[in-house]
């Protein structure tokens, strides 16, 4: 990989999932490029609109999909916006893809907890492809995912498709209501009332705003799932994704290529992560 | 490494063949600060009597030279709904004169940064592979460290390096290229009475410091004092300005920032050296900065350069210039920082009882 040039890409698809969220669909256009380009869960990409700038994207697609990559993307700023006014057919360029990963194969032979807030789903979708294809490798799956309110939850009819046919548990929450909604509402954590949780055979991933995780993890570690099976996804702002402009370092650590995937306990161990 | 003796007027004459010839930067008197002292900086030269070879310490460092202010990455040209990117790693030949020891030993930990580990970077290995350096010992400042560090000799990290001897320089020649240079100048091997200079001329220089760190055991400190209200004494003072870091021969953190030329044809991807002083270094979008405060990013670089990258690298990355302390204008510096933070520790030590004794 040269680190400072992209591969090209294509937008080739694009769906717009809330008023701040598109998923956009691109294929890298060098056919050798595309066959070799491979990434594990958890990784993210640089991806690059020339003249606006780049930006640290997580991949959102099955890691077995070698034609085209997903990635979902909020509107948070300039690269961002310029990037929601493009249409199809844009060009774009990625770098990458960088960072370290879920334990995917360390994880198999347990129970599975992933939990996710607002666009926290989004770097979730590669590890639950990967045990929606590899489902008999785990034991239970359960998807906890929480929004601010119905409007922002994101792919819900793809976890629907995958509780009916893999057998992924998915429950939801919103922090907010609507006269439709008739599901939960409260925060995230009043989600584990609904399940049952083993600590000695389950593993964890979450990810979501930086508050989720002191709560969430608290209450793992409360239950006595180990600190090192945990796992959760930081983010920090990044200017390179290879260990050198030190904008993601918090403390000796750097996100980008020590992160974005740490286990808790690391994390505990780190001043300034949360 | 071979060493080699050559006379100071000799010497002049190489250094002034060598600048003659190639494009050079060396030491240079730019002006007076308040005080009435003279201000250097590494400048172009192009005779040996530009050059100050009494020197004393560069306002900024020779970073510069590797990791300029501003670079370009990359450039797009846009056609259609396509474009072209260029990337060029080429950089011009330079001569590099009279840089101290802890200077090259702060290109040496830069080397460590940048060109080890996953991703090297070809930009500064360019710059690096094409710059001649040469460097010069001196007699320590009131205020200089790099002894604390471990940074007043170095090692490696040049093509020739120059001892003071009297009459004479005492040469360390690290390089072919340095040494085909030279064998057109007259040098002669070291004797058992220049070795014996270049042995007391370093004892000199040893013994000369007046400023001293005790860095013992300051990863950890800096670790325990994570909350220390010293971060919060010096950080109100701290104008966040930035300083410290662009001064500094070993700060390299960088932003990337990326524009459209007026034309709209083309657009450029440029890195600018930034500070983790600068008040947005940590925010990310959607406003949160994970170091609001001053004392926080205060913390967070004194953290990077002494326990950071001490974990990281095994060493810390200050090689004790005090370029930072000079140029700030709060009256910040390394010396006060420290000493703070371990006094902090000490009275703490003190005003609890001591260990229990073993039964
Ligand atoms: C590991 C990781 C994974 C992420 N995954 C996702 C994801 O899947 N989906 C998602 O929506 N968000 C994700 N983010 C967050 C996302 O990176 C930010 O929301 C995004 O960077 C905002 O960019 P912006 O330019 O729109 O915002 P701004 O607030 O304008 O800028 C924020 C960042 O973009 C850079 N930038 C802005 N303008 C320029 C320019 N002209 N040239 C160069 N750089 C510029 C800034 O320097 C800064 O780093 C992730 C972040 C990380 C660290
Ligand atoms: S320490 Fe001094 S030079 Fe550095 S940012 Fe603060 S005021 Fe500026
Ligand atoms: S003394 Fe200051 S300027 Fe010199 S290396 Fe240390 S931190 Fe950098
Ligand atoms: S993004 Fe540059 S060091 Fe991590």
């Amino acid at each position: 990989m040269n680190t400072d040039m992209g591969y090209k890409c294509t937008v080739t698809n694009i769906v717009r999932l809330t008023r701040q969220e598109k998923l956009f669909q691109i294929r890298i256009i060098d056919p050798v490029e595309r066959a070799l380009f491979r990434f594990r869960p958890g990784q993210f990409l640089m991806l690059e609109l020339p003249g606006y700038g780049e930006v640290p994207i997580s991949i959102s697609s099955s890691s077995s999909n070698h034609e085209f990559l997903e990635l979902c993307i909020r509107k948070a700023g300039s690269v961002t916006s310029a990037l929601f006014n493009a249409g199809e057919g844009t060009r774009v360029a990625i770098r990458g893809p960088f960072g370290s990963s879920f334990p995917m194969d360390e994880m198999a032979g347990h129970n599975v907890l992933l939990i996710a807030g607002g666009l926290g789903i989004a770097p979730l979708r590669a590890p639950l492809f990967w045990i929606n294809e590899h489902r008999n490798r785990f034991l239970d799956v359960s998807l906890l995912y929480g929004a601010k309110d119905p409007s922002q939850l994101l792919f819900t009819w793809q976890f629907n498709e995958w509780d009916m046919i893999s057998h992924i548990g998915l429950h939801t929450i919103v922090e907010q209501g609507t006269e439709e909604w008739t599901g939960k509402t409260g925060m995230i954590t009043e989600l584990f009332n609904d399940i049952a949780i083993d600590p000695a055979t389950t593993y964890a991933i979450v990810c979501g705003p930086p508050v989720m995780f002191k709560f969430v993890c608290g209450y793992l570690d409360r239950l006595g799932i180990p600190m090192n099976r945990m796992f959760v996804s930081l983010e920090r702002r990044m200017h390179c994704g290879m260990g050198k402009c030190c904008r993601c370092m918090v403390g000796s650590t750097f996100t980008c290529i020590d992160g974005p995937v740490f286990d808790y306990w690391s994390v505990m161990n780190l001043k300034e992560a949360i | 490494m071979i060493y080699k003796i050559i006379s100071k007027a000799e010497f002049k004459r190489f250094i002034d063949a060598l600048v003659r010839s190639n494009s050079s930067f060396g030491p240079r008197m730019v002006d007076t600060d308040s005080r009435g002292e003279a201000v250097y900086q590494f400048q172009p030269v192009s005779s040996v009597d530009e050059i100050a070879f009494d020197y004393t310490r560069t306002a900024s460092s020779a970073k510069h030279f590797f990791l300029p202010f501003r670079q370009e990455l990359s450039r797009f040209h846009f056609h259609d709904d396509d474009w072209d990117q260029k990337v060029s790693y080429e950089a011009d030949p330079v001569v590099l004169f009279g840089l101290r020891a802890c200077d090259i030993s702060a290109l040496n930990i830069l080397d460590d940064v940048l060109l080890n580990g996953h991703f090297p970077s070809a930009y500064y290995l360019a710059k690096r592979k094409n710059t001649f350096v040469i460097g010069m010992d001196h007699l320590p400042l009131p205020d200089c460290f790099c002894k604390s560090m471990n940074h007043h000799t170095v090692p490696t990290g040049f093509n020739l390096f120059c001892s003071d001897i009297g009459d004479e320089y005492y040469l360390a020649i690290n390089s072919s290229k340095a040494f085909n240079f030279l064998r057109e100048f007259e040098t002669r091997d070291p004797q058992y009475d220049e070795n014996c200079r270049l042995a007391e001329r370093r004892k000199l220089i040893s013994s000369s410091f007046r400023t001293e760190i005790d860095v013992t055991g300051l990863p950890a400190i800096l670790d325990i004092e994570f909350d220390s209200p010293v971060w919060k004494k010096w950080g109100d003072k701290c104008l966040s300005c930035g300083t410290c870091a662009m001064v500094c021969p070993t700060c390299y953190c960088y932003s990337v920032e990326e524009s459209f030329e007026p034309d709209l044809q083309s657009s450029s991807r440029q890195k600018r050296l930034y500070s983790c002083n600068l008040v947005d270094f940590a925010a990310v979008a959607g406003g949160h900065n994970f170091r609001p405060k001053n004392g926080d990013r205060l913390k967070y670089r004194y953290y990077h350069q002494h326990r950071g990258f001490a974990e990281n690298a095994n060493q810390q990355i200050c090689v004790g210039c005090n370029r930072c302390g000079k140029a700030c204008l709060a009256g910040i510096n390394p010396k006060d920082v420290i000493n703070d933070l371990r006094l902090e520790k000490d009275t703490c030590t003190t005003s609890v009882s001591s260990s229990p004794a073993r039964s």
